[in-house]
């Protein structure tokens, strides 16, 4: 009988290109995918800066003009969102946890692997390509919407909205490779022991994520089919009859609503696709730096399963201003609002194994905490959203701006952020810098607040979002300038605070402090490698086998206050003959 | 249920009583290749349910409004009688029988089964092609006779549907080559029988999903506006 876990032989590198380049082996290409990720993301955070700088400072910045306004919109967002958290989370730390927290040497499949990041590059590239095609990229807002898209007057109607469309379907191409692997393999090749209720709740995040990826970004891709189609081959699935600029043009009756029902169903479950591996690695951040095990693990594993499951019929709650019939509204901001029961649950769930717990003020575990505190102002401004009577007079405001900013813009990057610090000892050997670390942590943190706090109360005034300027409009008070010099200013700082970080990267990675094994005293298998970090294959000669859980902190009978998941009882337990406090 | 059961189980209560039960069902390495082929090829193919079930679903609403004329209904319309249909969901049929027939033909070293496999797989690329080709043939049919791409909702839809469809077989036939040359190379006959079997599940749902966007596709103007008032449309 064979070995039972694939052996990473079979492809073991040798040479630059194969080992760093062409690479098989998943923590390599889990790099590759972070660090295209985090430059891309970089590049949606200076398009931020020019939009706040237009918009604390109007009339200031002559190369800032309406039309490559709406292109920092739209590009800044759908960066971020997808092209920066999706690939992130999902390609950077599926890729490089899931193989190590189940006890594998690798993806099942490495190929389709290595295929998934080289299709996500060429996404990226054909993204970044449209900054430089004649009439620049898009600027139809993140959504785009039709028929605006691709009609003219439109920034971008021409070449930039073309290759937006063709870049997000290589997307979808690369995440379902990617998608694919990663579902596999946590099904089927977690090492002995390893059943799915013991696995972190990490990998639970990244578990159900990658299905909800891969049920709905269908959505998003067929929406690009549909309207690639309409674009180049005249159909009229999304375009109504319609008269642009003067010109009766050839579309007939389509139905824009569509679009915008298929792109919500998408929309919508992407952002779980974001949150829930970040609810996953923040649990496991927090029961690690609290040495404490994580509160109603069960609990935990089902509100992510509730959750993925919810967010398939919560879609509609981002067209209440539509036009649908309203009995969609009631049954939509119902479900919006039952989705919060097992999202709440969580978030009670970690302030309860904070509770009494053994707290190390870590740079991961401030940026976890600063997380709970984002995560639920952005929640709770769901809630009001999620009310139709109430979403009415804030659609498209910067109430809207404010929440989603706070909900899953802000929160999966503290995640990120908790995550980086985390896993950077075992990922490159040194451990990132403290001081440095805090202070990032602190104007991040305290930044944040300083520009999206004002941002709601811009949204209760009726500031519209995607505006250029607002010149004189009657209700909105002059004051409001005040306001958005503010929060301009503080959006800066933030944005320099990140080089601080960056800084602290480059530097450790040289210089930091080298990382003893298991610098955190952490239980789950990925820090029970024989070599820190791990060599490719991941486990020597034996795969670990498993004997309990992931959080065994802190329990009494136990040598020390962690118990890893490869240790066997007699291996654990304090006895007469050889235990030790 | 043993989801449920695996779902209901208390990890926090140390104990090795369940080490093995997710573990020994997988004996050795080729078991848990075949299975992770077989898990991935069951989340591809939802994947593709759902590519297939948003674009009908969009579909049955477009179909309701007033420029939406049906492809089929009074005589003069192209799949009122769809022969040409008919005979392309013929090709696909067989091909679908075909590679079942590879896929049960045992190759272990008999000369016998080792023919009627390769005749098998040669029916199977034969049929899907001539499946293609007359797909082909009706676009052709379909635009000489004016129902052009962008003249109708109903004509965008059909294209849609059979060039997406066509993707998906021409995906299929990349993959069953890969799996014949990796034959070739390291003449696995285990392997072999095991991928071929993963091909026919993918070729029965070819042609399931074909069955379903045919009768879609062919329906009158009555039978959308039955299926749209079910749906709330």
């Amino acid at each position: 009988m064979k070995e039972i876990q694939p052996i990473a032989d079979d492809h073991q590198p040798s040479g630059f290109f194969a080992k760093y380049v062409w690479s098989l082996d998943h923590k390599v290409i889990a790099i590759q995918y972070s660090i295209t990720a985090i430059f891309v993301g970089l590049i949606a955070l200076v398009l931020s800066a020019l939009m706040r700088l237009q918009l604390g400072f109007p009339d200031h910045f002559s190369f800032i003009d309406p039309s490559s306004y709406l292109q920092y919109v739209t590009m800044h967002g759908i960066i971020m969102v997808i092209y920066l958290l999706t690939a992130l989370l999902l390609g950077g730390f599926g890729n490089y946890l899931i193989p190590l927290m189940i006890g594998a040497r690798d993806m099942v499949f490495p190929y389709l692997n290595m295929l998934s990041f080289w299709t996500y590059l060429v996404s990226v590239i054909v993204l970044i390509a449209s900054f430089f095609v004649t009439g620049g990229p898009t600027g139809a807002g993140w959504t785009l919407y039709p028929p605006q898209a691709i009609l003219q007057g439109t920034p971008g109607a021409d070449n930039g909205i073309l290759l937006m469309l063709l870049s997000l379907a290589i997307f979808i191409i690369a995440f379902t490779m990617g998608g694919l692997n990663y579902v596999t393999t946590i099904l089927q090749a977690r090492t002995r022991g390893m059943t799915l209720m013991r696995m972190p709740l990490t990998l639970w995040g990244i578990f159900i994520a990658t299905i909800l990826g891969l049920l709905a970004f269908p959505a998003l891709l067929v929406s690009a089919i549909m309207m690639l189609f309409d674009k180049l081959l005249g159909t009229s699935f999304f375009m109504p009859a319609i008269l642009s600029l003067g010109e009766n043009l050839d579309y007939t009756g389509g139905s824009p609503i569509l679009f915008q029902h298929l792109f919500w169903f998408f929309g919508h479950p992407e952002v779980y696709i974001v949150a829930l591996p970040a609810f996953g690695m923040v649990s496991d951040v927090i029961a690690t730096h609290a040495r404490k095990n994580i509160f109603g693990y069960r609990m935990m594993v089902w509100a992510i399963v509730a959750i993925g499951g919810l967010s398939f019929v919560v879609w509609a709650h981002h067209m209440y201003v539509s036009g649908m019939n309203p009995y969609f509204g009631f049954f939509f901001a119902t479900t919006t609002l039952i989705i919060a029961v097992p999202t709440a649950l969580k978030v009670y769930n970690w302030l309860l194994t904070l509770w009494r717990g053994n707290i190390h003020f870590t740079v991961p575990m401030f940026f976890a905490i600063g997380f709970i505190f984002t995560f639920t102002h952005g929640g709770l401004t769901g809630l009001f959203l999620g009310n139709v009577v109430v979403d009415l007079p804030l659609s498209d405001t910067f109430f809207v701006v404010a929440h989603f900013h706070m909900v899953m813009g802000v929160s999966p990057i503290m995640v990120l952020f908790a995550a980086i610090y985390h896993w950077f000892p075992l990922v490159t050997g040194r451990m990132l810098h403290t001081g440095l670390g805090k202070c990032h942590f602190w104007v991040t943190f305290l930044g944040t607040y300083a520009i999206y706090l004002p941002m709601h109360y811009l949204g209760f005034l009726g500031v519209p979002r995607r505006y250029f300027a607002l010149g004189d409009t009657d209700f909105i008070p002059d004051s409001t300038q005040a306001l958005n010099a503010g929060i301009t200013v503080a959006a800066l700082i933030v944005g320099l605070g990140q080089l601080i970080f960056i800084f602290n990267l480059i530097w450790s990675l040289r210089r930091g402090k080298v990382a003893v094994a298991n610098p955190w005293q952490a239980t789950s298998l990925e820090w029970q490698t024989p070599q820190s970090p791990p060599v490719h294959g991941n486990w020597g000669d034996k795969v670990p086998v498993v004997y309990r859980w992931a959080y065994d902190y802190s329990v009494p009978g136990h040598k020390t206050d962690f118990t890893p998941q490869n240790k066997t009882d007699s291996e654990s337990l304090l006895t007469d003959k050889g235990g030790q406090g | 249920m043993n989801i449920i059961r695996q779902l209901l189980s208390k990890p926090w209560l140390s104990g090795d009583d369940d080490i093995t039960e997710s573990y020994n069902q997988m004996q050795c390495l080729r078991v848990v290749q075949t299975q992770s082929t077989k898990t991935a090829l069951v989340f591809f193919l939802m994947v593709v349910t759902v590519v297939f079930f948003l674009i009908s679903i969009t579909f049955l609403s477009r179909s309701q409004y007033p420029d939406f004329t049906a492809l089929a209904g009074p005589p003069w319309l192209p799949f009122s009688n769809p022969v040409t249909l008919w005979v392309n969901s013929a090709f696909l049929l067989l091909a679908s029988i075909s590679i079942g027939f590879a896929a049960t033909s045992k190759p272990n070293n008999e000369s016998v089964g080792q023919g009627r496999m390769v005749l098998a797989l040669c029916l199977t690329g034969l049929f899907s092609c001539l499946f293609l080709i007359g797909q082909l043939l009706v676009w052709q049919q379909l635009t000489a006779s004016g129902f052009a791409v962008n003249g109708n909702p109903a004509n965008s839809y059909f294209y849609l549907f059979t060039g997406i469809h066509g993707l998906h077989l021409a995906g299929g036939f990349i993959a069953l080559i890969r799996v014949v040359i990796s034959f070739v190379k390291h003449a696995d006959n285990e392997r072999l029988t095991a991928n071929l079997r993963l091909c026919v599940w993918y070729w029965h749902y070819l042609f399931i999903v074909w069955m379903l966007l045919f009768a879609l596709l062919t329906a009158t103007p009555a039978t959308y506006k039955t299926i749209a008032l079910l749906c709330g449309f």
